[in-house]
């Protein structure tokens, strides 16, 4: 693998599909933690619920096969499970938690998440959810493939070359992202937003002003959690189903990539995301590399490979000590004292 | 992945010798099964059903048994010293019959439905199966019920999930000896308060940390790995004999928990970094030390060659000596701290640090120093845990075993009173009673999802913990 290889490699996952589900995900972060001051440690989860009610409710109800719908909207009604579940959620994990401190957030949403993938991933519920095995793709992906448009073999150049399928799999994610990225912007100049910032600031001064704080809370919680429902759609649409992809460093990592972007900022989630995707690939080709001119010794390559993991583990803490406000943030506008 | 499945798969296979002759005794029939280990010869089947037929001590030769079922249909004859052994090739329900025809005049099976029985091939790997022979008995009792003799390695011991990164893989050698409900309860309820005092061990670590700094550290499980792989180092790499594996491993573990605030914890609040940043720099640590675990020691699990002691019988449970000598020191740990949190000055000061750092500097106590002597004790604590566990999960250690129980510490802690030493304790051993008992009625592998359930009912009905108090949830 040469030095070439890498750079290609590091910049198709600017416009990969993953990156996009990725950057959803932190976009919902973003509104817990960024404006609402939430301390959301199970974003895996929700995006763990959104993949496994789209994938779930395709293949057991399948409204293409049995009710004869357009596949359009099986694919919509796939997606609104999906939205329906994260809600669900939301609610669950709020009602007991939002009124306590933040850190007491924080331990549920982290044990509530791998609740989730346990119970997924147990081999009583193997019919369902596929046990520690998962679904296959080519069981969910009949629908979005057939919306696909593209009828070509492969599309884009250099490193962004993709199959017609991961075109339009980048396609939709991306527009969500765009639409995710308008709509935080809207809602955080709007009258919500403030609000919403103003809990984040002092919790007390807004109740004093006669808001419901909890109501608040609670708002931003289900629509941050929908977001990570939707980009856990998007992850699982160029893959399959895989319940250890949703563990507890699937949140870290968007945490990460939250905090190197900005938080309580509109694009941070966005460059935050594309930065962690390009700098991982990057690392990892890099000590492949090493690797193979005999850096590591008779150490095997995938040992090596977590040295670019122990990398974001040090990285993360650096941001936070000496960067908190990431790339794009202010750092007034972050409040590290829930 | 590496593992080092053979000598696991053969110490299982000699657990499982054990509990059937232990079976065999409990039965108390005119048959027993002797302790003789089974056979190790190389098999082809990665499953089988075993057994040895007796009348009384006597082996007998020639009794045709007969396995069917997933397209295997077999016999084989007893040998000389009364064995017989059949593999199958997959987990599936299976029928394993006896020929009564063949069996010695005068030799009636006890309980005559037993000629032919169902068996379910699939947490373990062998599975024994016992024919008791003797007058018909009328009715239950323990012991008249010996199902299979796969009970003494624990449904939690299966095979790890294929793909299974953070498969809870945590079970103890505590099993039932025999099946009935009683016996299985109580072998759960002793393997949950080893398992409780394990956790309780680390717990408290947890919460004297943020008793007295007010920091949740996500980074305490790497504590626990680090003990763990300090002890698997150098027993087994370098075979260090024992104790001194412990001691070092002890004073490693106290110095690491000291560096952990002396490069870390003290330079932030000299910063006067804010909580949640400081508890994300632990999510930092965490990441980039158990990456560095696995860099080190690879992502597979790694046998500890550690002598893990003799099968006990201690009324109808079974147990290793080392899982008692396990359970007993953390007893004793857990007294001495307790002894040392009500009884000395620096204990004393600790807990006052704990309910009010300010007024506590006021009054003339270090802080800072009282704070680095609970890194120190958690680190100790939590690397003493930490090779208890190993033993506890079967002498293997992986490179993330801390962190797939360090919720079960959260859970442990904040149930108990975040901040509370002794709240840490109570919860430790109702989350480690919960995991174990609840393996009776599901799957074990959402045994850890359990004990988080519980956790997040708990928050709802009393979120100040049992021990805690209110004005600590703000």
């Amino acid at each position: 693998m040469d030095f070439l290889s890498i750079i290609n490699s590091a910049a198709s996952e600017i416009l990969s599909p993953t990156t996009a589900a990725f950057a959803l995900a932190t976009i919902g972060l973003n509104i817990h933690f960024g404006y609402s001051g939430l301390l959301n440690f199970g974003q895996a989860g929700f995006m763990a619920i959104g993949a496994y009610a789209f994938a779930i409710f395709t293949m057991m109800v399948d409204p293409t096969a049995t009710l004869g719908w357009p596949v359009w909207l099986s694919f919509i009604a796939a997606v609104l499970v999906a939205i329906v579940a994260a809600v669900v959620f939301a609610l669950i994990l709020g009602i007991p938690t939002l009124r306590l401190r933040g850190d007491y957030l924080a331990i549920v949403t982290i044990a509530a998440a791998e609740i989730i993938r346990f119970s997924v991933r147990t081999q009583d519920l193997t019919a369902i959810t596929g046990g520690s095995q998962g679904l296959r793709g080519a069981d969910y992906k009949g629908d979005f493939d057939a919306m696909n448009p593209l009828t070509g073999t492969t599309y884009g150049f250099g490193p962004w070359t993709a199959t017609a399928y991961d075109t339009w799999v980048r396609i939709v994610a991306w527009s969500l992202v765009i639409v995710a990225l308008v709509l935080v912007w809207l809602l955080m100049r709007s009258p919500w937003g403030r609000v919403i910032k103003g809990i984040r600031e002092d919790e007390d001064a807004v109740r004093s002003l006669g808001k419901n704080v909890y109501g608040y809370k609670m708002q931003a919680l289900v629509l941050g959690g929908v977001l990570g429902a939707v980009a856990g759609v998007m992850f699982v649409l160029p893959r399959a189903v895989q319940p250890d992809n949703f563990a507890t460093t699937m949140t870290f990592y968007i945490w990460t990539a939250l905090l190197l972007g900005g938080a309580a900022t509109v694009f941070g989630p966005l460059l935050g995301s594309v930065l962690f995707w390009v700098l991982l690939s990057f690392t990892g080709g890099v000590i492949n590399l090493l690797h193979g001119m005999g850096v590591f010794g008779d150490m095997s390559g995938s040992q090596a490979g977590q040295i670019r993991f122990v990398l974001i583990g040090i990285a993360l803490m650096v941001l936070v000590i000496f960067r908190p406000q990431g790339i794009l943030g202010n750092k007034k506008e972050l409040s590290f004292n829930v | 992945m590496k593992t080092s499945s053979r000598p696991q798969r053969r110490g299982l296979r000699r657990v499982i010798a054990v509990a059937l002759a232990v079976m065999g005794m409990v039965a108390g029939g005119a048959t027993a099964v002797a302790a003789a280990p089974l056979p190790e010869t190389e098999q082809a089947s990665p499953y089988n059903f075993n057994g040895i037929i007796r009348d009384g001590q006597t082996p007998v030769e020639g009794v045709e048994i007969t396995v069917t079922g997933n397209g295997v249909d077999e016999t084989v004859a007893t040998g000389a010293d009364g064995r017989w052994l059949i593999g199958v090739p997959s987990t599936g329900t299976y029928t394993v019959s006896i020929d009564t025809s063949t069996l010695p005049e005068g030799l009636t099976l006890r309980d005559p439905s037993f000629e032919s029985r169902e068996f379910e091939v699939g947490g373990s790997t062998a599975v024994g199966v016992l024919f008791p022979f003797g007058p018909a008995t009328g009715g239950g009792g323990s012991g008249s019920d010996p199902g299979t003799g796969s009970s003494g390695a624990p449904s939690g011991s299966e095979a790890p999930a294929p793909g299974g990164e953070g498969t809870p893989g945590g079970s103890s050698d505590t099993g039932a000896s025999s099946n009935d409900f009683g016996s299985q309860l109580l072998a759960r309820v002793i393997s949950g308060l080893s398992f409780g005092l394990l956790l309780a061990l680390a717990a408290i670590g947890i919460t004297l940390i943020f008793g007295t700094t007010g920091v949740n550290n996500f980074a305490h499980g790497e504590l626990l790995t680090f003990g763990g792989i300090v002890f698997y180092a150098t027993t087994t790499l370098v075979n260090w004999p024992a104790w001194i594996a412990v001691i070092v491993t002890l004073v490693a573990s106290a110095a690491f928990g000291w560096a952990h605030d002396w490069g870390i914890f003290k330079p932030l609040r000299r910063r006067r970094v804010g909580l949640v940043q400081v508890l994300i720099v632990t999510i930092g640590l965490s990441i980039a030390l158990r990456y560095f675990y696995q860099f080190l020691i690879g992502g597979g699990t790694e046998g500890l060659s550690v002598d893990r002691g003799a099968v006990l019988q201690i009324g109808p449970v079974l147990m290793r000596t080392s899982g008692v000598v396990s359970a007993l020191i953390a007893i004793v740990v857990l007294v001495a701290v307790g002894l040392f949190l009500t009884r000395t000055r620096i204990g004393k000061a600790t807990r006052a640090v704990s309910d009010n750092a300010g007024l506590a500097a006021a009054s003339g106590i270090d802080v800072d120093r009282v704070i680095r002597i609970v890194w120190v004790l958690a680190g100790l604590l939590t690397g003493g845990a930490g090779i208890l566990y190993t033993y506890f999960i079967g002498a293997n250690i992986k490179w993330d075993v801390g962190f797939t129980i360090l919720l079960l510490l959260f859970a442990a802690v904040t149930l108990g009173g975040l901040g509370s030493a002794f709240g840490a304790l109570v919860g430790a051993i109702i989350i480690g009673l919960v995991t174990e008992i609840s393996t009776l009625f599901i799957a074990p592998d959402l045994r850890y999802a359990i004990a988080l359930l519980v956790l997040i009912l708990v928050l709802l009905f009393r979120p100040q913990g049992i021990l805690g108090r209110r004005e600590r949830i703000g």
